[in-house]
């Protein structure tokens, strides 16, 4: 189905600008281009499903947002902003969790996963922003928000996460562009700017570890503001923080999940213990964010509520489950697990922080009797049509640019 | 009772006293006018009856010059079919009806004579009132007045005239003549008269006393009363018939009667299900009623408003089919602190249940697959 | 794994300073009071008979449309919504008693909209009335998420919609006139004035009639305390109000956010941070590499 190219295998020195520390002992991976033919049939799946939001989006703007949402006065905020922008974001932390713990925890041998991360970093904020853009009443004002300092409210935790996310998009570009520049190598244009790029990727990367520490914890602050109208259970000073190891949490569990399924849909070699040793970082993750969880319940007197015997408390348990089963799974040193148990765990890993970001701010989110609401069919298919196309572009992308770094399966 | 002086000339009180009318009856008279203008007329604007029969006893009969067209004469009966027998005299006394095909004595060329002594004696100073739509199609054949088309009759007779008064809908916008396809094309006076004031007054047949304040307001002031844009004097028809309506209690509780003869029509309940056109007809019809009986109008018998004043309502649209409320307001029903909005679309619960289901199910199955692969490690 | 150990541990002391930043009571924010020139409305749901004079004054100088949804013959919105800045809702006690109330904005003295808006376009401005400025809305609706009222509506049904809600009538303020809502009202049930006169009378209303009413003047410290008043005789949870607590809204979080972000020293540090790291790492390792070889 699928024709690799025969990965070459060079010296660490000549190949990269940040070389990682630790040695490995497997030969370095190249970068190639997957190849293969792009029009696959999941491929036009992808693409009609993407077509399909399209036109819903087409229908949303001419009719606006009463006529094709199911959001009210009650609860202004729903699918696209609690799963496309607050979830897809977190799940698209991928590029910022590797980055971390390859350019700041040393951890070199995990470099080949970088690329790919940063690439569905740079497709999950995109659609994150795109879905801003759908969700606003009023997005011809959007031009505003990064040219009018001096009407900024700096207040406004929502300021902070829109430019936040601006400029990380920004920054996510840049850090793909070595890959997109690398496939034109030998033209003028490219031979130009990627010594540009190598030399000022310190500050570009930094740059990229710095913006999502800030704007993923202000996702959880974001929701502070609704104060005595947001469920104990889920309100806290420390939602910040937990937002923040929230999303490293998902970010290795994408990296897996997505390192994994390329690895089946391209015919590539999985490194299976790499992808678990991700994945046991992730459930760590998962752990600190449970203790931090039921300290900060504790303390603040709010334990009780998980034990009511309501759809909070249900809720609650539900996510507890999705978060302690990988930890209990992942970290406790009875076997090696396969990929396809890894793959399980992160997936529930995933799971659980999406389901955390979801609770926080749709079913926490508590307006008063009389208000309800669940995603219409028309917010659904864009919400799905928007992942389709994100999917579509990755594959296209992954198959086109020197991404993937990886042996073919046997 | 006694009048202070006894005037030798020929002002209302003095020809009422000489013909011996009621002062009884007067003093109701003015009091009825008051009714129908509480505010807006000169001749009204005082605090008891006696005062605005002060007022009229001091001005001088204006001179009425009467005209019939397409009409039916259902106008001249409202102002004369009274239910009190002295009134018709009163009303004698206080216009002089100087020339009225209907009551007037005189016929064929005494008429002739009469209408013409009437133009030259208040010549300049008489008011015409109009009666009955002027059809205007083929040179006005389709209307001959002693030999001539009535829309040279028209325009001769208000050339010298101070003031016409188009009484009802006929004269004001062709009325029932006008309706359809209009075969003789009728038309109501002031479309054809153009260098006169014209006060339309519409109406199948409008309130009589309407027609009455409007002359003796223009007789004691020598002014027109304050018109809106359809020419209508605003202190009649400044208001819906809904405004004003005594069953709008009904209307705001939402009690309807649904057909005629059921318990809720029994009850006097608001008619507008029936078809009322009272939200969309200006008129005065609700505090004013006929023939100096309470109630005896449309709605008070249990008819719904068929918007006679109404020009685009009244024999155009069906009785019984029922109009937009034009300035919504609140019922009498209150919302609750914590009202219920709307709910949970069953449909996109299905769809996101069944996509849940297929990632899940999805999940399982890739990772099962992996499971295989795997082993072989 | 004697690394991943090290990475965990240093992840929990990360995680261990940023709470005690976090939580440092030092930096909480100072409570606001109400401005000087401050205007507001008294609203005594024990004088009000429920005759909605109000919601039609209101509609007509807002040139606001009826709510026609629920019938099409009577102007009945369910509550404030994109054609209703001012509704009179029947409430009704857990003993059975019924009270009349009126909703519309708060203008609040510390108003979590304005908090959260990204540009300002609720602001409170002059009289301390908190308004709305289109030009600078790009329709969020994160004050929506904020209003602990469920005040701000959003003009669902249009393309280019607009947020609604009672701006004290700020137009015929500047002309000298009162609110249309307490000019019509037959009864003075809501009254309009300055902010103190109006909390003096309402604290006087309680003293003079202590059987009639609820000791308590709603608005007085209830969140951060509010420029719209109320007084009433069955418990203010009834008439909607659920909330007791005097913490304005906004607090908590901008207690974080600023402890956080104050002066953007936190964000610049740990950017030299990371970029110091990173250096450091590169050195590291072409040193490394250098030996090797």
């Amino acid at each position: 189905m699928t024709q690799a190219k025969t990965p070459r295998v060079v010296p660490s020195a000549a190949r990269d600008p940040l070389p990682a520390g630790d040695a490995s002992p497997s030969p370095r991976l190249s970068m190639t281009p997957v190849g293969g033919p792009v029009l696959t049939r999941s491929f036009l799946v992808l693409v009609a499903l993407a077509a399909l939001a399209g036109l819903t989006i087409v229908w949303r703007f001419a009719a606006g947002l009463g006529a094709t949402t199911a959001l009210n006065d009650g609860y202004p905020w729903g699918l696209w902003i609690a799963f496309d922008v607050v979830t897809g974001t977190a799940l698209a932390c991928g590029g910022y969790a590797m980055a971390l713990l390859v350019y700041i925890f040393n951890k070199g041998k995990y470099h080949p996963l970088i690329r790919p991360a940063i690439l569905t970093s740079a497709l999950g904020y995109s659609i994150a922003g795109f879905s801003v853009v759908i969700d606003i009443g009023r997005p011809w004002m959007a031009w505003k928000l990064p040219l009018f300092i001096n009407h900024w409210n700096l207040n406004s935790a929502l300021l902070e996460v829109a430019l936040c996310i601006m400029a990380y998009c920004v920054v996510l570009y840049l850090e793909l562009m070595p890959a997109i520049l690398e496939k034109y190598k030998g033209h003028r244009i490219a031979d130009a700017l990627l010594p540009v790029f190598d030399k000022a990727l310190i500050f570009i990367v930094a740059l990229g570890m710095l913006l999502p520490t800030m704007h993923q914890s202000s996702l959880g602050s974001l929701m502070m503001l609704t104060g005595p109208r947001m469920h104990p259970l889920w309100f806290s000073p420390l939602l910040p923080l937990l937002f923040l190891i929230g999303c490293v949490m998902m970010g290795f569990a994408i990296v897996v999940f997505e390192a994994t399924f390329s690895s089946k849909a391209f015919g590539h070699k999985p490194d299976t213990p790499m992808l678990r040793q991700l994945a046991k970082v992730s459930a760590w993750c998962s752990l600190l964010f449970v203790v931090i969880r039921f300290l900060d319940l504790s303390v603040r007197g709010n334990l009780a509520y998980a034990f009511g015997a309501d759809k909070y408390a249900f809720m609650f348990w539900v996510e507890f489950f999705c978060f302690i089963a990988p930890v209990i799974i992942l970290l406790t040193k009875t076997k090696h697990y396969s990929l396809g148990n890894i793959f399980r765990q992160a997936i529930l890993l995933a799971v659980g922080g999406a389901l955390y970001r979801f609770d926080a701010y749709l079913l926490a989110f508590q307006p008063g009797p009389g208000w309800y609401y669940f995603p219409s069919v028309p917010e659904i298919v864009v919400t799905v049509g928007l992942v389709a196309a994100e999917i579509a572009v990755y594959v296209f992308v992954v198959k086109k640019f020197p991404i993937v770094a990886a042996e073919p399966a046997h | 009772m006694s009048a202070s002086r006894i005037p030798a000339d020929d002002s209302i009180a003095a020809r009422l006293e000489r013909a011996g009318v009621s002062r009884r009856h007067f003093i109701t008279f003015c009091g009825k006018l008051m009714v129908v203008a509480p505010v807006g007329l000169a001749i009204t604007n005082h605090l008891s009856p006696e005062l605005v029969a002060a007022e009229i006893g001091k001005a001088k009969r204006p001179s009425v010059i009467w005209l019939q067209m397409q009409d039916c004469t259902g106008c001249t009966e409202t102002l004369l079919r009274t239910s009190q027998p002295d009134l018709a005299d009163l009303i004698l006394n206080v216009i002089s009806l100087d020339y009225h095909e209907t009551v007037m004595a005189a016929s064929g060329h005494d008429a002739e004579l009469a209408l013409q002594d009437a133009m030259k004696q208040n010549d300049g100073k008489y008011v015409v009132v109009v009666e009955g739509a002027i059809p205007t199609k083929d040179e006005g054949k389709y209307l001959y007045l002693a030999g001539r088309p009535g829309i040279d009759v028209l325009k001769e007779v208000t050339g010298r005239a101070a003031a016409v008064i188009s009484m009802g809908s006929c004269a004001s916008w062709g009325g029932v003549a006008s309706t359809g396809e209009n075969p003789t094309g009728s038309t109501g006076v002031i479309s054809l008269i153009k260098n006169k004031p014209v006060v339309n007054l519409p109406g199948c047949p409008p309130n009589p006393y309407v027609l009455l304040a409007t002359v003796l307001e223009y007789a004691r002031t020598g002014k027109i009363p304050a018109l809106d844009e359809q020419n209508r004097p605003k202190f009649a028809y400044d208001r819906l018939i809904h405004d004003h309506c005594p069953r709008r209690p009904h209307f705001d509780a939402g009690r309807f009667a649904t057909q005629f003869g059921d318990d809720n029509h029994r009850a006097g309940y608001c008619l507008y299900k029936l078809g009322c056109k009272g939200p969309v007809t200006h008129a005065a019809c609700s505090t004013r009623h006929f023939n100096e009986v309470v109630d005896a109008w449309p709605i008070g018998i249990g008819h719904p408003c068929v918007g006679c004043t109404e020009q685009g309502v009244v024999f155009t649209t069906p009785i019984h089919e029922t109009v937009n409320i034009q300035r919504a307001l609140p019922p009498d029903a209150y919302p609750p602190v914590w009202a219920e909005h709307k709910g949970i679309s069953p449909i996109a619960t299905g769809v996101a249940g069944i996509i849940g289901g297929a990632l899940v199910g999805g999940g399982i199955i890739a990772s099962r697959k992996l499971n295989d692969d795997v082993e072989k490690e | 794994m004697a690394t991943d150990r090290r990475t965990l541990l240093k992840g929990f002391a990360a995680a261990a300073a940023s709470m005690t930043v976090v939580s440092t009571p030092a930096l909480a924010r100072a409570r606001k009071t109400a401005p000087a020139d401050a205007v507001g409305l008294l609203y005594d749901a024990t004088k009000c008979v429920g005759c909605k004079a109000c919601v039609v004054a209101c509609k007509e100088n807002a040139s606001l449309p009826a709510d026609t949804r629920a019938s099409k013959l009577y102007d009945a919105p369910e509550g404030l919504n994109e054609t209703t800045k001012n509704v009179i809702q029947l409430a009704k006690s857990s003993e059975g008693q019924t009270s009349y109330v009126k909703k519309q904005c708060m203008h609040c003295v510390d108003p979590a909209c304005v908090g959260a808006c990204m540009l300002g376009a609720l602001h409170k401005g002059k009289y301390g009335i908190v308004s709305w400025d289109a030009s600078l809305c790009v329709g969020c609706r994160y004050c929506q998420m904020a209003c602990a009222f469920n005040v701000p509506k959003f003009e669902w049904s249009k393309v280019a919609p607009k947020l609604v809600k009672c701006e004290l009538c700020k137009d015929r303020l500047a002309e000298g006139k009162q609110p249309a809502c307490t000019e019509v009202c037959p009864r003075k049930a809501v009254i309009f004035g300055q902010y103190d006169a109006l909390l003096d009378e309402a604290h006087s209303r309680l003293k003079a009639a202590p059987n009639t009413y609820v000791q308590k003047v709603y608005g007085e410290k209830e969140l951060g305390g509010t420029q719209v008043l109320y007084l009433s005789s069955i418990p203010f949870e009834d008439l909607g109000f659920r909330f007791n607590t005097d913490q304005p809204v906004p607090e908590v979080q901008q207690t974080v956010q600023h402890g956080i972000y104050k002066g953007f020293v936190g964000p610049i540090a740990l950017y030299a941070l990371l970029g110091a790291v990173m250096f450091r790492n590169r050195k590291k390792s072409t040193e490394g590499e250098h030996d090797a070889s």
